[in-house]
């Protein structure tokens, strides 16, 4: 059943069964390393804030570098009014970067990979994201979905375009990120499992494959986390500053 | 040796796709909604905390950090420009203090030079007072003696002159004849002796 690669995405029960009333909330695999991740954010950040030297140390250079990385995406994307929503989008970033990363240790469980997370994310972030242009720009908001500069003729066809696509924010932006983390766990484990049926004398290629595949793995990682940044802060700049 | 690895492959490729399909005939465990809620309560919960936390203590923390390492940059930066305008101010200083110390010492140079030239005029006046006054009265003298000196060539002449008149002829002459001959006669010489 271990040779199976889809195995690795099983949840289950770690403990005991918690209900709360008839709903099964208990504590499982998934919920342990999203606890490992948030611990190890909080650690790591909070040892590098804990010390203020005027010359850093490695942690504290590390938090500060991410700290300037995210400010300089955020201000970049969404300009000077995102401000406010920093610490979300630095949380938001740290936390799917964290869990990709720990998904890539082999055994570990890959948080990211369940579509049921990507999805509760982007579904946070583009319902926050509606709320927060309408409450700036009022019923002004839905000039979002009518471009300047097109024919009256094509109006009608953009303006669906444009509410499709509005719509389908949170399910591109969840299955981008599932799908990558699904696709390339299962790759590996698909490649890790030639090396095994090949033996000795064929294993050597699927394994130079393996290798080569953990790298791009620790690549779209960080990738993804920051691509789900990114556009976490795009859909931001559409409901501050609405010009299309 | 190629052939055989490749068909190996091929046919392990196929094995492996087989047993992968076969498991997927369960479904991917990722829409398997049994611990759908378990997840969305989970993440709620740990990324609640760890928004709040990092929002609450972490975050700002750094941003002071950052804050007070640029404002410290800039106080430093502030001070190093001040300490080389308090710097190019002394030099300013420096150089005006030697520029007048070096027309100070021109000047008492050129003091020290008209206080000697004109104490070497003064002594050589003097000098020359002096040397004048001595030639003066050298020259008065010289004169002197000389008009004495044709008075008493005269009047030797006259002795002489009597003396020898008497010697030879016995008799005494008036002396002031004789004076008056050599007078006569020292004038006529006198006269010569200038033309």
């Amino acid at each position: 059943m271990a040779s199976n690669p889809m195995y690795q995405f099983n949840v289950y029960r770690i403990g005991p069964e918690i209900k709360l009333g008839s709903v099964d909330i208990s504590f499982t695999n998934a919920s342990l390393f999203m606890v490992i991740s948030s611990l190890a954010i909080l650690i790591i950040f909070n040892l590098g804030a804990k010390k203020k030297t005027l010359i850093p140390d490695k942690l504290q250079l590390l938090s500060e570098l991410s700290y300037s990385f995210v400010a300089k995406m955020i201000s970049d994307t969404a300009g000077s009014k995102a401000k406010p929503y920093f610490s979300f989008i630095f949380s938001l970033f740290m936390f799917v970067l964290f869990c990709n990363m720990f998904g890539m240790i082999p055994y570990a469980f890959t948080v990211t990979s369940h579509i049921i997370v990507t999805f509760v994310l982007a579904a946070f972030i583009f319902i926050g994201v509606t709320i927060i242009g309408f409450m700036k720009h009022g019923l002004g908001y839905l000039k979002l979905f009518v471009p300047s500069g097109v024919p009256m003729v094509l109006l009608p066809l953009i303006v669906v375009i444009e509410i499709i696509s509005y719509l389908s924010r949170p399910i591109s932006l969840s299955v981008r990120l599932f799908a990558n983390m699904m696709a390339g766990h299962t790759m590996m484990k698909v490649f890790g499992g030639f090396v095994i049926s090949l033996g000795i004398v064929g294993g050597w290629l699927p394994l130079s494959f393996s290798v080569a595949l953990t790298g791009l793995e620790i690549l779209v990682a960080f990738l993804q986390a920051y691509v789900f940044a990114i556009l976490t802060c795009i859909y931001l700049n559409d409901a501050l500053n609405l010009h299309h | 040796m190629l052939k055989k690895i490749v068909i190996l492959l091929f046919v392990t490729c196929f094995a492996c796709f087989n047993t992968v399909f076969a498991a997927e005939s369960g479904g991917m465990p990722q829409l398997n909604p049994e611990f759908w809620i378990s997840q969305i309560f989970w993440l709620i919960i740990t990324f609640g905390i760890l928004f709040i936390i990092l929002t609450k203590v972490i975050l700002p923390k750094i941003s002071d950090n950052l804050e007070t390492r640029k404002s410290q940059i800039l106080e430093n930066i502030e001070t190093a420009d001040k300490q080389k305008e308090e710097s190019q101010k002394k030099i300013d200083e420096y150089e005006k203090i030697i520029l007048d110390s070096k027309l100070k010492a021109k000047s008492y140079f050129n003091e020290a030079r008209e206080k000697i030239l004109d104490d070497i005029n003064k002594k050589r006046a003097a000098l020359e007072r002096d040397l004048d006054e001595e030639i003066s009265e050298v020259e008065k003298e010289l004169s002197d003696l000389k008009n004495k000196s044709g008075e008493k060539i005269n009047k030797i002449a006259a002795e002489t002159s009597a003396e020898l008149i008497k010697e030879l002829i016995g008799e005494e002459v008036n002396s002031s004849s004789i004076a008056a001959i050599v007078e006569d006669q020292s004038k006529i010489n006198k006269e010569r002796k200038d033309v």
